[in-house]
């Protein structure tokens, strides 16, 4: 039963992407669609860790830095990207499994816990900030301080150094990995350890009184939501072609929170949507002079918690339910709707 | 389709922006002149009277007649201080927009973030900022004054003036300040003083309490401050709270480039000595014309600044040497260019230096005085030397980096 | 020896400032558990409102001892009304939607002021010791500060309103029984928290200069000190305060102010590590 639902949403998925990445570049350039992409996976990031983990972690922006800052000084001193790509995974994740296991083997929780991953995202950007000199050397690479890492080689063929991925084709190498980490994700969920992980976010008690190691999990999915953050940053810098502290910033933090909570917590498209949606507003906003762009962020922030604290993929989920089942055959079974993890249905 | 429909929104995203900006929708032979500058976000006080600058150098242009016969069309971008934007933008620039020139950027970050970008679309770019220097790339033009320009002026007045022998440099801890630093070094050594010590505050550093203890501590003959950005400028708040502007005198590099001397009181700031190629209280026939123009556009003249005027220049010397190419193609345009092209501008003359892309110009010393900056005295002509040891594009033609000057 | 008397003066600010910054927060916060991330542009609006009222020719220590908490105050009161009342209890979206507030409040003040540093200079001359030259502005804000930590404590402790304040935060309910109204009570609190960070804000400006991002310097101290500091409202403001102010001006004068930021960051963490609900939780635990 259950692997039949899973082939169904598979599907599902892989049809709707393949559409949404076939049709968007029509709509808007691929060089805005690449970062909105990227964005997308930096806000899954903190979904998977927020939404599904019940771990709120202020300094998602560290991992993504990291990951862009660990790519790009890879890239300058091996001259290839496949290695750097490896290590901007692999070095935030470890970072996170250190912090994370600091953490929660220190039973902190909630708000404790949302002032230490702030606070270490500070020292980061203070430390980065503060490395202009010429002794803040990594091999070849200049840290460079506050004006960032620029001039690295760019994601290339494996193997192939001279033969760039770029442009169009960046964007689809972009999609094509947030597709990839959408259907880890969901298959993590299906896993039983996302169950017992949905289970500790609802009651973490009563989940340890069951026999699970409750810190050992928490660690494992706060690592996993690292990763999948250094990705993302290692195809920033792809992107951007300069890494800068500014990705450590408490405003991309911010920003990365803002998109979760507007695209739905709890779903796994929301935050994807979220960040694509708002990061593009921003860009559209920039075009004009009239009103300045942190009034509408913020009262747009406002108003969805006051009014709409689910996000928009619970909504969206029902538009489509309602669309697509005229009769309701049955009643749903999962009626408590926005924070089930199947609510966000196949899109 | 495709096509149709992406020309569709982007040509209406175009005419939204020009109907918001108030500028009448251009014919369809405008030349378009692309801009990036925040103006909006933390660097904003820099950032809007530069693109207030750029409008009234192509307003200008356009009354007397446009350029080869037509006239331009502003495609500016609001990068809102945000460096992932300036991509974006310059992408968008070049590949929807297909602009003529771009005029852009501010932070060194934000050049280096779209200056490749440029090169490999083959759009010509002009920065006209007060920087770093180094940079060596034959499509971008720079008419900013650069350290060794500002500094080889400033230190020697500063350290007769009062008659100093020990220095001790605060500089912002971030490329500019980094070399700034060391040219500060090389020309205090030149001139037969002391460096005492070198502190470094990264742009967020606003409480300088234990700074001016340990400044005390040392008692050098004078302090010079390349410091950048609002946070800052406590430290010339703080220095005179303390009560040590009778005590130790002042120098900067940068106080005053985005009009901080208006925001310190008169005592706060009188007395700074500072170097640059334009002050509001330059006395010369086009600044009061330039100063005038401006009350007209845009109500009164206070904004007006350093760079404002460096962007207001770079416009100039772009329609300059539009007009002797007779062509937009992007290679004759910067052969032209190289001709050592020279315009006069609200900061005396500008002329382009042909081996490094950089500007000759002048530079004025300045004392700052109730909230404006008193000329003292005007060095005519000054070569950008500093990127000049390390830089010559007409033997490379082909380099792309910016260099790092060892001193 | 004079050097000596400097670094002591330098701590003692410090220490007077990081209990300035974090006592609004401290109110609402650790009282109300209202996570206000707006703490820190409530303080930049006390010092805009200071240094607009100084522009008009209001004295400056009126401005910034009564006129900036006032007007905070009442923003407080408004903001509490329009969006926080509907709130109580969800923590996360308490935090969300004061994000959303400080982003609004900052694109506000940047549409009517501009992004231009503002400032006025500071109302006190600085003055010699022995050697050494000192901003004597920094007397005033210990003084400030210490005047307010007592304020605190004397209202809390023994004042009627501040006894009624207290057992509703504590259990709402049985003050709701008891026939005071915890509507009310939530109100007011929360605008006298606002109160105190306007007074902060207004406090701090002469001294660091103004743009309507200045807020974000600010939040994620105080947030460190309140929470660091732990449940005892005031003991635990004193003692994290004294901690991290001392720790940081050491580092500022052995190093540089970075190391001393950067030193105030990881002692947070070590601290919070340690003592995970914050130090008044095993110290000084009967205190208020």
């Amino acid at each position: 039963m259950r692997e039949a639902g899973w082939s169904r949403e598979l599907t599902g998925t892989l049809v709707a992407a393949a559409c949404a990445v076939g049709v968007l570049p029509m709509l808007v350039s691929t060089y805005t669609l690449t970062v909105l992409v990227i964005y997308g996976m930096l806000g899954l990031s903190l979904g998977l860790v927020w939404g599904f983990g019940g771990i709120l972690c202020f300094g998602q922006a560290a991992f993504f830095g990291l990951g862009a800052y660990t790519y790009a000084i890879a890239a300058i001193n091996i001259g290839e990207s496949t290695v750097p790509m490896l290590l901007a995974v692999a070095i935030p994740a470890g970072f996170a499994a250190l912090l994370g296991a600091m953490l929660f083997y220190g039973r902190l929780t909630d708000v404790y816990l949302g002032v230490i991953t702030l606070v270490v995202t500070l020292i980061l950007h203070r430390f980065m900030n503060a490395t202009a000199g010429s002794d803040y050397v990594i091999g070849n690479a200049r840290l460079g301080g506050f004006n960032g890492i620029p001039g690295f080689q760019t994601l290339n063929v494996p193997g192939h150094p001279a033969s760039y991925v770029w442009g169009d084709s960046l964007y689809y190498f972009c999609a094509a990995c947030l597709l990839l980490v959408y259907l880890l994700v969901s298959a993590l969920l299906r896993s039983s350890f996302g169950r017992i992980a949905v289970g500790i976010r609802e009651n973490e008690t009563r989940a340890a009184l069951m026999g699970y190691d409750v810190p050992a999990r928490k660690t494992v999915m706060f690592t996993a939501g690292a990763a999948i953050a250094g990705l993302a940053g290692a195809l920033f810098a792809n992107w951007a072609e300069i890494v800068t502290p500014r990705l450590f910033s408490l405003g991309q933090s911010a920003d990365i929170i803002i998109w979760c909570i507007v695209g739905g917590l709890g779903t796994r498209i929301g935050p994807v949507l979220g960040a694509a949606g708002l990061s593009y507003l921003k860009f559209l906003l920039g075009q004009q002079g009239l009103i300045h762009n942190s009034v509408v962020s913020g009262a747009i922030l406002v108003l969805f918690v006051l009014f709409l604290p689910g996000g928009i993929a619970p909504v969206l989920a029902n538009a489509w339910r309602s669309v697509t089942q005229r009769r309701p055959r049955r009643r749903s079974p999962r009626r408590r709707g926005p924070r089930s993890s199947l609510a966000s249905g196949d899109a | 389709m495709s096509i149709n429909r992406r020309h569709f929104l982007g040509g209406s995203a175009a005419l939204t922006g020009a109907a918001v900006l108030g500028y009448p929708a251009a014919a369809a032979d405008a030349i378009k002149l692309g801009s990036v500058l925040d103006s909006s976000g933390i660097f904003d006080a820099y950032g809007k009277p530069m693109d207030m600058a750029m409008r009234l150098a192509v307003a200008d242009i356009n009354n007397a007649g446009g350029l080869l016969g037509r006239p331009i069309e502003v495609v500016a971008y609001d990068t809102q201080s945000d460096m992932a934007l300036y991509s974006q933008y310059a992408q968008q620039l070049t590949r929807e927009d297909q602009v003529d020139v771009v005029h852009g950027g501010i932070l060194s970050a934000s050049r280096e973030a779209i200056r490749q970008i440029l090169r490999k679309s083959g759009t010509l770019y002009f920065y006209n900022v007060l920087y770093e220097g180094g940079v060596c790339d034959r499509n971008i033009f720079i008419n900013g004054v650069t350290p060794a320009q500002q500094v080889e002026a400033l230190v020697p007045y500063a350290m007769n003036k009062v008659g100093a022998r020990t220095v001790y440099i605060l500089a912002a801890d971030y490329n500019y300040g980094q070399i700034t630093a060391k040219w500060i070094q090389k020309y205090v050594g030149d001139n037969g003083g002391e460096t005492v010590s070198v502190d470094f505050f990264p742009l967020d550093v606003s409480d300088f309490g234990s700074t001016i203890a340990k400044i005390q501590s040392t008692a050098p003959d004078l302090v010079i401050a390349p410091l950048v950005g609002g946070a800052h400028l406590s430290f010339f708040r703080q220095w005179a709270a303390a009560g040590m502007k009778a005590r130790i005198p002042l120098a900067s590099t940068t106080l005053g480039v985005g009009n901080e001397h208006k925001v310190l009181t008169a005592d706060e700031g009188n007395g700074i000595m500072v170097a640059y190629n334009y002050s509001q209280e330059l006395d010369t026939p086009k600044n009061a014309e330039f100063k005038r123009k401006w009350a007209a556009a845009y109500g009164d003249d206070t904004a007006i600044h350093e760079i404002a005027v460096s962007n207001y220049q770079g416009v100039l010397t772009w329609a300059a040497a539009v007009r002797e190419a007779g062509s937009l193609e992007r290679d004759s345009v910067v052969a032209a260019l190289e001709t050592g092209i020279s315009v006069q501008g609200p900061g005396g003359t500008v002329t382009v230096d042909p081996r490094t892309h950089h500007a000759v110009l002048d530079v004025h010393l300045m004392e700052i005085e109730n909230q404006g900056m008193t000329v003292i005295d005007t060095l005519p002509r000054r070569q950008p030397i500093d990127t000049q040891a390390v830089c010559d594009l007409e033997a490379n033609p082909d380099d792309n980096q910016q260099y790092e000057i060892e001193i | 020896m004079d050097f000596i008397l400097v670094i002591v003066v330098e701590v003692l600010y410090a220490i007077g400032a990081l209990v300035l910054i974090s006592a609004g927060l401290a109110v609402i916060f650790g009282m109300m558990r209202v996570i206000n991330l707006a703490h820190g542009e409530f303080m930049m609006l006390g010092g805009y409102a200071t240094i607009t009222a100084v522009d008009l020719g209001v004295n400056v220590f009126l401005a910034m001892l009564v006129l900036a908490p006032a007007v905070v105050g009442v923003l407080g009161l408004v903001v509490e009304r329009l969006v926080i009342r509907h709130l109580y209890g969800r923590l996360i979206d308490t935090m969300l939607a004061t994000w959303g507030l400080s982003l609004l409040f900052v694109g506000i003040v940047t549409m009517v002021f501009g992004n231009t540093t503002t400032g006025i200079s500071t109302p006190i001359p600085g003055f010699a010791l022995g050697d050494y030259q000192v901003n004597g502005y920094n007397f005033f804000i210990v003084l400030v500060a210490a005047a307010l930590l007592f304020l605190m404590l004397a209202v809390l402790r023994s004042t009627r309103s501040g006894l009624i304040a207290r057992g509703t935060m504590q259990h709402a309910d049985m003050a709701a029984s008891l026939g005071y109204n915890p509507d009310r009570i939530y109100m007011l609190t929360f605008a006298c928290g606002s109160a105190l960070s306007g007074l902060a804000g207004a406090v701090l400006a002469p001294l660091v200069g103004l743009v309507p991002t200045s807020g974000g310097a600010y939040i994620a101290k105080a947030f460190i000190t309140v929470i660091a500091g732990g449940p005892a409202l005031i003991a635990g403001l004193a003692s994290s305060a004294g901690v991290f102010g001392l720790i940081n001006q050491i580092f500022s004068f052995a190093v540089s102010p970075v190391v001393g930021e950067v030193a105030l960051l990881v002692a947070a963490v070590v601290l919070l590590r340690l003592l995970p609900r914050g130090i008044t939780d095993r110290l000084f635990r009967e205190s208020l």
